[in-house]
């Protein structure tokens, strides 16, 4: 399964990578990392093919991550990915907002890894 | 026997001068009535002599009656004032009484002597008369001594009375314009404590769009520092493992894993602690004291804040973020505080004005907001610090220009804005730190502030 994490935070990169070593390891898991909506659409335009998951920050410099959510839903890209947004902004307003936008689920920062994975290996 | 004229018409007469004297005075208002029962008795007496023809019987009559008044005049002490008078009668009195008893009791002695009593006679009535016209002039004296004291005590009577009532206009007008500066002391404690609490609310205002921003910005470094603690321990069971298996090399890797997680966690502690200061700050009491501050740190940490304060607002809201930052300002003594408040509030405005250009001009627009810094040395040595906020907003009108710094001006619509935020600044950048605020712009295409802190 490949994921792309989208986050302007560089950290999120060695994060991932350590709570994710596992499964990386195993190569159950492939991660990218992009740091701006920008980047994370040139990415999905390049690795269309492959089947994605986008796990995506919301506050972010440039394009916000719900934006991204919009441009990635209107591509109509087959077999539709499966977008998560992860944010720091936990309210019911940015929530709807993002259910409207068509994403397929919703976490709350600080990040719950148990959960995520759990999540994670039901899509697989 | 001739008729006693004389005798009454001393009596009436001297009677009359003693009461009017006595009325002058306004002593002994007993004596008075006396006096003018004895002038009534000195008529019948004379009225009876006219009739009776009792001259020689009467003729005593009237000289125990003038002796009887000369007598009251001369031992009585309230009757002074008549004293004069009787001193001018009393001498002819005492003549003709002689001359009287002398002709009645020694008829021989009286005829050799009666040329001699005439003569004494006539000493007396010219005595008399002059001492009557002193005593008339006298009593003229006292008479308008008297007046003059009268007018002065009506004077003085007008004066009090006068003076009694200005006092209580005084009393008045004191007592009013002690009321009126009351009211005004009253109002003026109001307006300072409206003043202070626009002061306050416009502050809690931004404090409010900051908080959604720091929410932000305080949940991305403590996602890392709890995710980063709770793998560090999943790795320490690792090392444990791979070192319990003699896998040496592999323990060694997670051990430089581990000592770099740390690092993290303490480097988003830090960031943390940074924004929750940086809060701290900018909600308490204003201490006014200046100190060395990194103005870059200060900008930047703004207009992150600020950016993210109105994107938790605005979901859909983005732009993009230039900073360039003079690294030789090096620190400046200026109020942290009242800086940030500046800063946050020109990045408000900044984003505010490119979210509504963003509103009317769609996707095409490219909404911008820089900060800058640059240290400045003017030729004689000066150096200033400069930081320059642009956005490519909407621009202020011309109309409004000479409107933006003063106090309760907003364009906002109502209830979104305290139209304090840029008077405040610029009390803050003028008064406070010496310095200059400034403003360019074109509408429809940018503003940009510049504030210029003298060091």
């Amino acid at each position: 399964m490949k994921i792309l994490v989208v986050d302007d935070e560089p950290d999120v990169k060695s994060l991932f990578e350590q709570r994710f070593r596992k499964e990386i390891r195993s190569g159950e898991m492939i991660f990218a990392f992009a740091s701006s909506g920008e980047e994370a659409l040139e990415y999905i335009s390049i690795n269309m093919h492959n089947s994605v998951l986008i796990l995506s920050d919301i506050n972010m410099p440039g394009m916000s991550g719900l934006e991204l959510l919009k441009k990635i839903k209107q591509q109509h890209l087959k077999p539709p990915p499966f977008v998560m947004m992860l944010t720091a902004y936990g309210d019911a307003e940015n929530y709807s907002a993002a259910m409207q936008l068509g994403a397929d689920d919703f976490l709350t920062k600080p990040l719950d890894f148990i959960v995520l994975k759990d999540k994670l290996k039901k899509i697989a | 026997m001739a008729l006693s004229v004389l005798p009454f018409a001393i009596t009436v007469v001297l009677l009359r001068r003693l009461v009017k004297s006595l009325e002058l005075s306004g002593e002994a208002p007993e004596w008075k009535s006396l006096f003018k029962k004895g002038m009534i008795a000195a008529g019948v007496l004379f009225a009876l002599e006219i009739v009776l023809k009792a001259g020689n019987f009467t003729m005593w009559l009237w000289h125990i009656g003038i002796l009887l008044i000369m007598w009251l005049v001369l031992t009585k002490p309230e009757m002074k004032s008549g004293k004069m008078i009787v001193t001018a009668v009393l001498p002819y009195e005492a003549v003709t009484l002689f001359s009287d008893l002398a002709e009645h009791i020694l008829p021989g002695v009286y005829k050799s002597v009666s040329a001699v009593l005439e003569i004494a006679q006539l000493f007396a009535v010219v005595w008399a008369i002059a001492m009557w016209i002193n005593a008339n002039k006298q009593q003229k004296k006292a008479e308008l001594e008297r007046q003059e004291r009268l007018r002065e005590e009506q004077l003085y009577r007008i004066t009090e009375a006068q003076k009694a009532e200005l006092e209580i206009i005084v009393a008045e007008r004191t007592a009013e314009l002690t009321q009126q500066k009351e009211a005004l002391e009253k109002s003026l404690e109001e307006l300072k404590a409206a003043q202070a609490q626009l002061i306050h609310s416009e502050k809690m205002a931004s404090l409010g769009e900051l908080t959604a921003g720091i929410a932000h910005e305080i949940q991305n470094p403590l996602n890392f520092v709890n995710n980063f603690s709770q793998v560090s321990v999943e790795l320490m069971d690792e090392m444990q493992m791979e070192l319990d298996n003699g896998n040496k090399e592999e323990a060694f890797a997670i051990a430089e894993d581990i000592k770099q997680n740390l690092s993290k966690i303490s480097h988003h502690g830090n960031r943390a602690d940074a924004i929750v200061k940086g809060m701290l700050m900018h909600s308490r009491k204003n201490t006014g004291q200046k100190e060395p501050t990194d103005i870059n740190a200060l900008a930047d940490e703004y207009l992150r804040l600020s950016y993210q304060g109105l994107r938790a607002k605005d979901k859909s809201f983005n732009a993009s973020l230039s900073m360039d930052f003079d690294k030789t300002i090096g620190k400046i003594s200026v109020v942290p505080q009242d800086i940030g408040r500046v800063l946050l509030n020109l990045f408000n405005n900044a984003f505010y004005a490119v979210n509504e250009k963003k509103k009317l001009m769609g996707d095409d627009y490219k909404p911008t907001v820089s900060v800058t810094t640059k240290r400045l040395s003017s030729p004689l040595g000066e150096v200033d610090t400069q930081i320059v906020i642009y956005d490519n907003g909407t621009g202020i009108p011309q109309k409004v220009m000479d409107k933006i710094f003063q106090p309760f001006f907003t364009t906002k619509p109502s209830g979104q804005g305290t139209g304090l935020g840029l008077s405040l600044s610029y009390d803050i950048i003028s008064k406070g730190h010496n310095g200059k605020l400034s403003v360019n712009t074109k509408e429809n295409e940018f503003t940009e502030f510049t504030i210029e802190l003298p060091s």
